[in-house]
């Protein structure tokens, strides 16, 4: 689980579970018996001024669930450590960071260790008793450009006996080999015990076979005097494949560690105390103390410690990290404000809604581990490939060998022998495992970043694949809140507005909503007029007395029976329900005196993403619930063209059916709640995020954003990365189909090139690492 | 070609031959897993050192299974576990012990590295 980790010296596992509740040494003692008690447990320690509970036990008998579930049966709270609070990460993170000084400081000795042997092995290659000479072409020519400027610079070392000369490589070589190359025999051999090979297979019987030549050489060599065949020595060509191969994983190590940054980051911007007010006090706390209900102090400047909603107080909040937006957001009181973001300016009291494992942040954060976690499909003929990778590259190898000794010609086995090292060498199975994970860790963090989250690997090989998008209408083509586009008003204005505001703020209707915003100063009509006599008359309007005047607000119908004369304002009605507005008249005294047009407003930059979509070759559909002429009107505003306009919720599923039966792969875009059918329907749903609602179970892509950019982002980004993926799994699978056979020698008939395993080795590392750098360009991908 | 040649090319499909049924060949019956007590979790535990041991293991279709992996090691190949029916990839921390559970559908689920080099299987039955 994810909260485990191994402990040496106690039997089984250990996991940190925090307790709440507990106030006294009778409580400690309680819960401590019940863990104690609880079946697999080995050892239980509780610590009342942490609240934790500290348990060995034997995962094959309990887990954490169960202990946890010991815990909540005493009375007192605990809960799983949830993943990004958990001090596993950073426990993950530290390993790995040794790891990598580790491998890069073994890389670095040994390359000294095999410039130091090339030297060395400087006069044996120009004639010592031995003849000897290496066998690595690329060191057999740097050798012959070095050996003049060393025996200038240093002719005492072309006098010691060549014999001490091996001895010396020998012991180097061994030493390189069970010190810093020590790891690639053990897992081999492991490997071997188990049937299984990988890397480590690979270069164990690359390195083993090209040393065991070398030291027969030099132990034995009369043994190849009398065979015809040459003593050669590859010590240096060990050294360095071995510092390359580790200089490559180190990198490796490093760019694999990137493709996580955004999460990390992510995880980290949970504040870990909160200012909470108790008896009325100010007191800070660990947020893991604050409870739902608690009123929470956030200042100007503050991250805001959880998630709730502002019972006093307006602020200006950025949001950026969580949803990408630049701009900051105004909130006043019962808006709701999510924890991690920072609240710019203003003072603000919050009531807490949710903490720990139930907050955005940590839903944000769980869904992007899920989606790095998650296979995409394109990695399946990828996996195939690698089942068989190295079993086939053995194969291949021993061939080369049989096949170099067989040839007539300058074949000895010593050629035979580089071939067969070089295969081994160059065989690389890592850069096309890491191809497509690598990818979609990184898109799901630059996604993240954006305020755009992706499920995972599968959705965003779908999302790539789109190409007609639908737009529901209420909610996320447009604000999903009617508003008054238009406005005449006949005589005075401001008391004009300022009556009908007074009789609108005393209604709950949308409509009614609509006006009493649209005058500017709202606020102080409800203390200032003196209204009386208020009647509600559902569907049609309201009546009222307001400091004396007789004011009706409503439908042209309402106002016709009570006949008013409302035909001043004919021109102007036709033309707003030409448009499809709503209409609302208002009359005091018995005198129509305004007009406005009511309708749903559209998202600010709706009309921009819809062509933007179009540009890149995107089919666009409205899908509504709506009138026809309302929804022709909207989609004409955003420049939709293609409009399926009053279709009921379940008519939504079958509109999506029947795009795809059509043969088109179609995202939908909707909220979460409504159109969960519709967006479970399509290739690919993507809700908007209403407030806090970030894992929509039907859509597979969630924005954070509450502009319509982020459907735009999500499907460049899904584009990009399926781009990567394919760049990378015939980059990793081209190397291996062009690589494995050079190194076998097939250039050597014609053109005499016959490949280094030094070079094998640098080429191997480099193309590792040059997919996981590949995978990292989508960190800086622009998604516009 | 000379009997040396003709030796060399037989040695080299012989071992050819020994290599591919040695790492692709069957690994021995699968390892048959049941639960406890009636109703209760099938419990699983796989070795993973240089491969998993065992790495077929068969459990009652429609259990709910904890599959823990003990790995004694830290060979970089083995830090991933990844099941794709299920949905999971999880990091096995070394030296450790990592559990997962699941219900087991009916069939067989393979298991992997996350590379997928190393491989076993769990199968509903």
């Amino acid at each position: 689980m994810s909260g485990t980790a191994g402990t040496s010296g106690t039997p089984g596992t250990k996991i940190v579970l925090p307790v709440e509740g507990m106030t006294c040494a009778a409580c400690q003692a309680n819960v401590q018996h019940a863990l104690t008690a609880a079946p697999g447990v080995a050892k239980a320690a509780v610590n009342l001024m942490t609240h934790e509970a500290t348990v060995h036990y034997d995962p094959a008998a309990t887990s954490p669930e169960r202990l946890v579930a010991a815990i909540n049966d005493t009375g007192y709270v605990s809960h799983v450590p949830t993943a990004g609070t958990a001090s596993d990460d950073d426990e993950r993170e530290r390993t790995q960071a040794r790891e990598y000084s580790a491998l890069l400081t073994k890389a670095v000795v040994s390359l000294l260790l095999g410039a130091f042997a090339m030297i060395t092995s400087m006069p044996l290659m120009s004639g010592g008793a031995h003849g000897a000479h290496s066998s690595d072409p690329l060191i057999a020519w740097t050798m012959r450009v070095l050996d003049p400027p060393i025996r200038r610079v240093w002719p005492a070392l072309y006098a010691v006996d060549p014999t001490t000369l091996l001895f010396v490589l020998l012991a180097t070589t061994t030493f390189v080999m069970a010190w810093a190359g020590r790891h690639f025999y053990v897992r081999a051999w492991k490997g071997l015990r188990h049937r299984t090979a990988d890397m480590n297979t690979l270069i164990a019987i690359g390195t083993g076979a090209a040393y065991l030549y070398s030291v027969a050489a030099t132990l034995a060599p009369e043994l190849f005097a009398t065979n015809g065949a040459r003593a050669d020595v590859y010590y240096e060509a060990v050294i360095i494949i071995i510092a390359l191969v580790l200089l490559g994983n180190a990198m490796e190590a490093r760019a694999k560690r990137n493709t996580t940054r955004a999460l990390r980051q992510l995880a980290k911007l949970q504040p870990s105390t909160a200012r909470v007010r108790r008896d009325n006090q100010d007191i800070d706390v660990a947020i893991a103390e604050v409870r739902t209900g608690d009123l929470v102090i956030v200042r100007p400047g503050e991250r805001i410690p959880v998630d709730g909603v502002i019972r006093s107080g307006r602020g200006a909040v950025d949001e950026s990290m969580l949803t990408g937006e630049s701009i900051p957001v105004e909130k006043a009181p019962a808006d709701r404000v999510i924890g991690a973001t920072i609240n710019s300016a203003g003072s603000l009291e919050i009531e807490a809604t949710s903490i720990g494992a139930s907050s955005v942040l940590a839903r944000i954060v769980q869904l992007m581990k899920d989606a790095q976690g998650s296979q995409a499909p394109i990695q399946r003929l990828a996996d195939r490939i690698s089942a068989i990778f190295v079993p086939a590259v053995l194969s291949i190898a021993i061939a080369t060998f049989a096949l170099w000794m067989i040839v007539p010609g300058e074949s000895s086995f010593a050629s035979a022998l580089t071939a067969m090292v070089a295969v081994l060498i160059i065989a690389c199975p890592c850069a096309m495992g890491l191809a497509v994970p690598t990818a979609v860790m990184v898109a799901s963090g630059r996604g993240a970043s954006a305020g755009v989250l992706i499920k995972g690997g599968e959705p965003l090989e779908r999302l790539a694949g789109v190409d007609t998008v639908v737009f529901d209408k209420t909610g996320t083509l447009t604000e999903g809140r009617p508003a008054v586009v238009d406005a005449q008003i006949l005589g005075d204005r401001d008391r004009t507005l300022s009556l009908i505001a007074a009789v609108e703020a005393r209604s709950e209707h949308p409509l009614a909503k609509a006006i009493v915003t649209y005058h500017p100063a709202e606020a102080g009509h409800r203390a200032v007029h003196r209204v009386d006599n208020l009647t509600a008359l559902a569907g049609r309007g309201v009546l009222a007395t307001v400091d004396g005047h007789h004011v009706i607000v409503g439908t042209q119908p309402l106002l016709d029976e009570s006949k008013i004369d409302s035909s001043a304002f004919a021109g102007t009605l036709s033309a707003w329900t030409a448009k499809a507005h709503t209409v609302v008249l208002a009359a005091i005294d018995g005198k129509a005196v305004a007009a406005f047009a009511i309708a749903d407003t559209l998202r600010p930059n709706a009309k921009i993403i819809v062509e933007s979509l179009k540009r890149r070759g995107l089919r666009v559909v409205m899908l509504s619930g709506d009138r026809k002429a309302t929804a022709e009107a909207i989609a004409h505003q955003a420049g939709i063209d293609e409009v399926i306009a009053e279709v009921l919720p379940d008519g939504k599923v079958n509109a999506i059916k029947s795009l795809q039966q059509g043969g088109h792969r179609v995202a939908m875009i909707g909220d979460g709640l409504n159109d969960a059918p519709a967006l479970a329907q399509a290739d690919i749903g993507m809700a908007m995020a209403s407030g806090t609602d970030i894992a929509a179970e039907a859509a597979s892509v969630t924005l954070m954003r509450s502009d319509l950019a982020g459907v735009e982002q999500a499907i460049v980004l899904a584009r990009k990365t399926m781009q990567t993926m394919k760049q990378n799994l015939f980059w990793a699978f081209v190397y291996n189909v062009v690589g494995i056979p050079i190194a076998a020698g097939v250039l050597y008939p014609a053109f005499g090139i016959l490949l280094s395993p030094i070079l094998a080795s640098a080429a191997m590392a480099f193309s590792s690492v040059s997919v996981v750098s590949n995978s990292l360009r989508l960190r800086g991908a622009s998604l516009s | 070609m000379t009997p040396l040649d003709w030796a060399i090319a037989a040695s080299a499909i012989a071992l050819i031959a020994f290599v591919n049924w040695f790492f692709l060949g069957s690994k021995g019956p699968a390892v048959v897993a049941a639960a406890a007590a009636p109703g209760s979790v099938v419990d699983v535990i796989v070795l993973v050192e240089g491969g998993y041991t065992p790495s077929t293991v068969e459990v009652p279709a429609g259990s709910r299974v904890r599959l823990t992996f003990d790995r004694r090691e830290d060979n970089p190949c083995s830090d991933e576990i990844v099941i794709p029916d299920f949905g999971i990839r999880k990091p096995l921390a070394a030296h450790a012990r990592t559990s997962l559970e699941f219900t087991a559908t009916p069939g067989r689920h393979e298991f992997s590295c996350g590379m997928g080099m190393l491989h076993g299987a769990i199968i509903g039955k």
